[in-house]
């Protein structure tokens, strides 16, 4: 048995507690380490996804107990997907952060590893209990990231975000207990084994451990109506720590996708397609709600936390779809959005920086240094999240809406990702004609907070690179949608030959 | 007793439901705990009661408790202890950073 399955969730947590024994030695030393820990990780999630790009799925025993009874991980294609680009995400606002960020606060480095730790754990498990215990991980990180810094703001947001995950938390529970006492296991693969010989009368409380199940995912990943914590968080939590936030709502994301293909699919007897009536009105519903928000903000940062919500809603419409094309799309989709919004929240603190007193409030300010630089970065971020021709966003949404013409629901769906595209597009072209045309006065020569830019530009990179080598990553792409669809690949490679 | 414990699970999930949609920051923590409780004691009877049985496998023995819920229990107590106590700080956190304890408080320096 290879251990490469279980080593991108060691790897982050024996970096956090090293960096927490270290945590009197010189912070650029901790900084190093940190950095360090991430290319690793990146290393690490590589290797996996090579060694599980030829569609093998790797299923590992913790302390050799046999699934159903031990607990496992699991790295398929997706698991290995979503582990890479979490881990090529955290790169960049780690970078960032390591110019200043990390030093207002108490283990941030230890924090970012144990985000980290929480995320891997996550993608990989096979098991819903630990998929709970994983989110749990993940959460009381984001906690002590989303209040690093302090300051009045972020602690009124903070106190709603931690209220309502921990509220999250509590209904996940009850999901996964009535689950256990409907099925006995709680091994993924193994509830996909059983519940399509869910008895009749078992069925009505199996829909609804199901749909408790996607409200919980449904929350963390932003879905309306649950999404309203979302904006008023990311807005006031620094610009690194929303930058990697950009991925914990696709942590949702992903878990409503797992459920929806392993435990709710085609073959799930009286449960397949339980999500499918609900998971397509509230996605096109979430899209057109943040692009409502992205026209209200009041400034740039709370603007980037509704293209938050605006690209969940695009990337569920097109898991919604159901279809290989569908998947595929919103697969590819998932990396384009992540590394747009992650470059954006970044940008917005470098032009709030250059703006002074004004910050990146939407009112005409006075001229920012290097606004050459600054205006042709944003302007290349606007393009990527509003979705226009030639970069990535667009080859996205143009891969989505191909893939919705085979729906039956086709009309509603290009209507609203259409007009959603032309809102998003009128927001960020107000924005940037604020920020850098509609200039009042001189600009000060007030000393500036550093902010660094490098960061956001290696993430508007990502997402070039990604127009670039569309081709092969929507193969890929179009890959693991096909292991998706065939969720009996997955039962056998973890419960082996039994039937 | 099946009555009375999905009764009582009833009565603090209502209890902690209502106490959470209240608005001071107290009440709310208390809601959560009293969630926290609710689900506990869900999960542990999702294992079926059974009174008077071994969790372990022995010999001679016909019937057993279900060992699985009560370690699910276990890590959830865990879990949502330490929750409540990081909950509580940021509580206290905010009432003396915004001079209010309402979960919406404007600040009033």
């Amino acid at each position: 048995m290879s251990h490469l399955p279980i080593a991108p969730i060691l790897l982050p947590l024996c970096a956090g507690i090293l960096l927490l024994m270290l945590r009197h030695v010189d912070i650029r030393l901790r900084r190093a380490l940190a950095l360090a820990a991430v290319l690793a990780q990146i290393g690490v999630a590589l290797a996996l996804t090579r060694a599980v790009a030829d569609g093998a799925i790797l299923s590992y025993a913790l302390g050799a107990w046999p699934a159903p009874y031990g607990i496992i991980l699991v790295a398929d294609r997706l698991a290995a997907w979503m582990l890479l680009l979490a881990s090529v995400l955290a790169l960049f606002p780690l970078w960032h952060a390591s110019h200043g960020l990390d030093t207002r606060g108490r283990h941030f480095h230890v924090l970012y590893q144990l985000q980290l730790f929480g995320l891997s754990g996550a993608f990989l498990t096979g098991d819903v209990f630990n998929l709970f215990v994983f989110f749990e991980v993940l959460l009381l990180a984001s906690y002590g990231l989303v209040l690093h810094g302090g300051g009045v703001e972020r602690i009124r947001a903070g106190l709603h975000y931690v209220v309502i995950n921990l509220a999250g938390s509590s209904l996940f529970l009850i999901a996964v207990g009535a689950l256990y006492g409907l099925y006995g296991t709680l091994n993924m693969a193994d509830l996909a084994r059983l519940m399509p010989a869910t008895p009749a009368e078992n069925l009505g409380p199996a829909r609804a451990a199901g749909l408790l199940l996607f409200a919980v995912f449904a929350l963390k990943a932003a879905l309306l109506p649950l999404y309203l914590w979302l904006p008023a968080a990311y807005a006031s939590t620094s610009a690194p720590v929303a930058a990697l936030f950009a991925i914990m709502t696709k942590v949702g994301a992903y878990a409503i996708l797992r459920a929806s293909t392993l435990l709710f699919g085609a073959e799930a007897g009286g449960l397949a397609g339980l999500l499918d009536a609900w998971l397509l009105p509230l996605a096109l519903a979430t899209l057109l709600a943040g692009l409502l928000g992205v026209l209200a903000a009041r400034h740039l940062r709370e603007q980037a936390a509704y293209l938050v919500v605006a690209s969940v809603g695009t990337l569920l419409a097109a898991f919604a779809l159901g279809s290989h094309a569908g998947l595929a799309a919103g697969l590819y989709y998932l990396p384009h959005s992540t590394f747009a919004a992650a470059a954006l929240f970044l940008l917005a603190e470098r032009i709030a920086a250059a703006r002074g007193a004004q910050a990146d409030r939407f009112e005409a300010g006075p001229r920012m240094r290097g606004e050459y630089w600054l205006g042709a970065l944003f302007f290349l971020a606007a393009i990527l999240i509003a979705g226009l021709p030639p970069l990535s966003g667009f080859i996205g949404k143009f891969l989505i809406l191909q893939a919705a013409l085979a729906h039956p629901a086709r009309a509603w769906i290009l209507a609203v990702l259409l007009v959603g595209g032309l809102l998003a597009l009128i927001a960020l072209a107000r924005a940037g004609s604020l920020f850098f045309l509609r200039v009042e006065r001189q600009r000060d020569d007030a000393p500036q907070a550093p902010a660094p830019v490098a960061p956001a530009v290696g993430l508007l990179l990502l997402g070039l690179g990604l127009t670039v080598a569309a081709g092969p990553v929507h193969a890929f792409a179009g890959e693991i949608a096909e292991q998706l669809l065939q969720p009996r690949l997955y039962i056998e490679a973890v419960l082996g030959g039994r039937p | 007793m099946e009555a009375l414990l999905s009764a009582l699970i009833g009565v603090l999930t209502a209890g902690g439901v209502y106490l959470m949609l209240r608005g001071r920051s107290f009440p709310v923590v208390l809601g959560l705990t009293l969630l926290s409780y609710a689900v506990n004691l869900f999960l542990f009877a999702m294992g079926r009661l059974a009174i008077g049985q071994p969790p372990v496998i022995g010999t001679g023995l016909t019937g057993y408790a279900d060992p699985l819920p009560q370690a699910l229990v276990l890590t959830a107590i865990v879990i949502s202890f330490a929750m409540t106590a990081f909950v509580i700080m940021l509580a206290l956190k905010a009432r003396a950073e915004l001079g209010d304890d309402h979960v919406d408080a404007e600040h009033k320096p």
